[in-house]
């Protein structure tokens, strides 16, 4: 889901800047109000283990394919939501300049689709009350319920809606020509799947901490006792169910009834059409005196002077022009890079 | 080799390039970190049909390239990761905008063809000049030029301490996966029985390192102030050289190159 540079236009990927930095500065000044100094190694640890943790491949039963898991909820469920975060931004920060995944100036929006969703949305909105509540009980039992229930609808909801942030980025960024619509259906269900997956590796990992270290998970409450026995996968089965007919509903929705955005961006395409195709000669008929010499200094070097296509017109003519630039800016990338060949030999042999 | 050697093979590979000496590497960091930002935001902001206006755009990289001797074929490895998504974005572009942009050969081109051209193009541009600071800027430098620009110290510090335990990490994690691979011949990935417990248990030891790493750090005389690299003054060099960039891209912006070269030939 890592957006590059390209997939923004410069005011969005702005946007998302502002967006993600005051959630940033909000998320540092809370840490800096409850004075926990030595938090910031916890962060830059464990946040150094999720980034790790991503690469591993886990293997779903009965599939021939593998999975990840979630970094967002596994950092927000042990570090809390700003010091999660903060772990996102740098592990997004390493991925993008080390690992060329992400871009740059995409850094703003790839904080919010995956780490404000996941952090934030993931703890105040699922998390937090989920473990708070009684569901399945008060015992050890239904804690691990209410901690693979948090986990799975966590990663689910998080992922779409980082996910329904990627479309609506690149298309209010004007970059892809698919609708709106399409891109949606196109992009959910996908992450649907994924989120699914992420939710189950993240809780497994989750639940080996509340095993073993249950302080060590936000919100978690001591155990009053060991309760009666539970099969989670009975949960798991139920929940994986739940979550395909809702999510499925929800893109399917989305695909056959696509919205004003749809037709704000791409109904009145045919104007913007007429305007980028003002390539026409017009732009060279300023009549100056500088004009005149360019002409005169153009008809000397010309070495494919009146050149056209044989019924072309003149928008062909001069896009013909930008072609032939164009292979000499590249010839002189070419020269740039022998040039540096063999300046590089010389020095060598010096 | 695993995901992770891999992974930790490019780190390396990053932190020695840019150990290298060369006039590039020799800039301030702040004067790379502002041309690099200031060439991505006009690469985006050509028009998604302006693929004659942005080619131009490929020199600064390459020659920057060439000058800090670094490897182009080292940055085009990177492309594997980003490429995949731009594309599948612009794929669609052909079939969605099919109204013929130009004639080439007597072949129309849609503006489609024409968009989907850009988008690589822009990706591929921005990927390498984010390669190349990183390539010719070492991590602490960076963070150095980070603080200067006022990027808050807490972030700043996370940054520098995450990337120093990156590597501690995906190493325990690689010698992890290895040993678990030995004992499971022919398996793919983890085994759903060892799911939790196989990263769980680094993650533990992590936090309790983590504990110890703090106290350490204390007994160095951290107080929440981190000590960045020593960074150099910013020197004139460095100014007229963030200048000079800023001038060249705004004239590649608004000054179409290829077609004035276009023009020198053909009438």
């Amino acid at each position: 889901m890592h957006m590059a540079d390209a997939l923004l236009a410069p005011a969005v990927a702005a946007t998302m800047y502002v967006a993600s930095g005051t959630t940033a500065g909000i998320s540092i000044h809370k840490l800096k109000k409850d004075d926990e100094p030595q938090k910031l190694p916890v962060m830059a640890v464990t946040a150094a283990l999720v980034f790790a943790g991503q690469m591993i491949n886990y293997t779903i039963p009965g599939t021939g394919s593998s999975g990840h898991m979630c970094g967002g909820m596994l950092l927000s469920a042990l570090l809390g939501p700003q010091a999660g975060f903060l772990s996102m931004i740098v592990i997004l920060a390493i991925q993008c300049l080390f690992f060329a995944d992400g871009g740059l100036m995409a850094l703003g929006a790839n904080v919010w689709n995956m780490a404000f969703y996941g952090c934030f949305v993931g703890y105040y909105l699922i998390w937090r009350p989920i473990m708070q509540s009684k569901l399945f009980g008060a015992d050890k039992k239904a804690q691990r319920g209410r901690i693979v229930l948090a986990s799975i609808l966590g990663c689910v909801i998080t992922l779409q809606l980082g996910a329904f942030s990627v479309v609506l980025e690149t298309t209010l960024s004007g970059i892809t020509e698919l609708p709106f619509g399409a891109f949606v259906a196109l992009m959910q269900p996908i992450h649907l799947a994924i989120g699914l997956v992420e939710g189950l590796v993240t809780s497994a990992v989750l639940l080996f901490v509340f095993e073993s270290r249950p302080e060590l998970l936000q919100c978690v409450q001591p155990a009053e006792g060991e309760g009666a026995k539970r099969s989670l996968k009975a949960v798991i089965a139920v929940l994986a169910v739940v979550v395909l007919v809702v999510g499925g509903g929800l893109s399917l929705l989305a695909s056959s009834n696509p919205d004003g955005l749809e037709w704000a961006l791409f109904g009145n395409a045919e104007e913007g059409y007429a305007e980028n195709m003002g390539l026409d000669e017009d732009d060279y008929g300023i009549e100056s005196a500088a004009a005149e010499k360019a002409g005169a200094i153009q008809e000397a070097t010309a070495f494919l002077p009146d050149y056209a296509f044989a019924d072309s017109d003149a928008a062909a003519g001069t896009s013909v022009s930008g072609v032939v630039g164009s292979a000499m800016v590249a010839g002189v990338a070419v020269l740039i890079c022998l040039a540096g060949g063999f300046f590089r030999k010389k020095k060598a042999e010096a | 080799m695993n995901k992770m050697e891999k992974a930790l093979h490019e780190l390396t590979e990053m932190d020695d390039l840019a150990a290298r000496s060369s006039p590039v590497h020799a800039l301030h960091p702040t004067a790379k970190l502002l041309s690099t930002i200031a060439y991505i935001i006009v690469t985006v902001s050509f028009d998604k049909y302006d693929l004659g206006g942005l080619f131009p755009m490929l020199l600064w990289p390459v020659l920057l390239f060439e000058i800090s001797g670094i490897p182009l074929r080292t940055c085009f490895y990177k492309l594997r990761i980003v490429l995949p998504l731009v594309m599948a974005v612009g794929l669609f572009n052909p079939l969605y905008d099919r109204a013929p942009m130009l004639l080439l050969g007597g072949t129309a081109v849609s503006g489609g063809v024409v968009s989907m051209l850009t988008l690589m193009l822009k990706g591929v541009f921005c990927l390498m000049a984010s390669f190349l600071l990183m390539a010719t800027t070492p991590i602490d430098s960076l963070c150095a030029a980070l603080r200067r620009l006022h990027v808050p110290g807490m972030l700043v510090t996370l940054l520098l301490l995450t990337y120093r335990y990156v590597g501690v990490m995906t190493e325990e994690l690689a010698i992890m996966t290895d040993a678990y691979h030995l004992r499971a011949p022919g398996q793919k990935g983890i085994h759903v029985s060892a799911w939790g417990s196989f990263l769980g248990q680094l993650l533990l030891r992590s936090m309790d390192r983590a504990q110890e790493l703090y106290g350490s750090m204390q007994l160095r005389g951290y107080h929440e102030h981190f000590h960045y690299a020593p960074i150099r003054a910013f020197r004139l060099p460095d100014g007229l050289y963030t200048l000079a960039c800023g001038a060249a891209f705004l004239l590649l912006r608004f000054v179409n190159l290829g077609r004035l070269l276009g023009g020198l030939v053909v009438r």
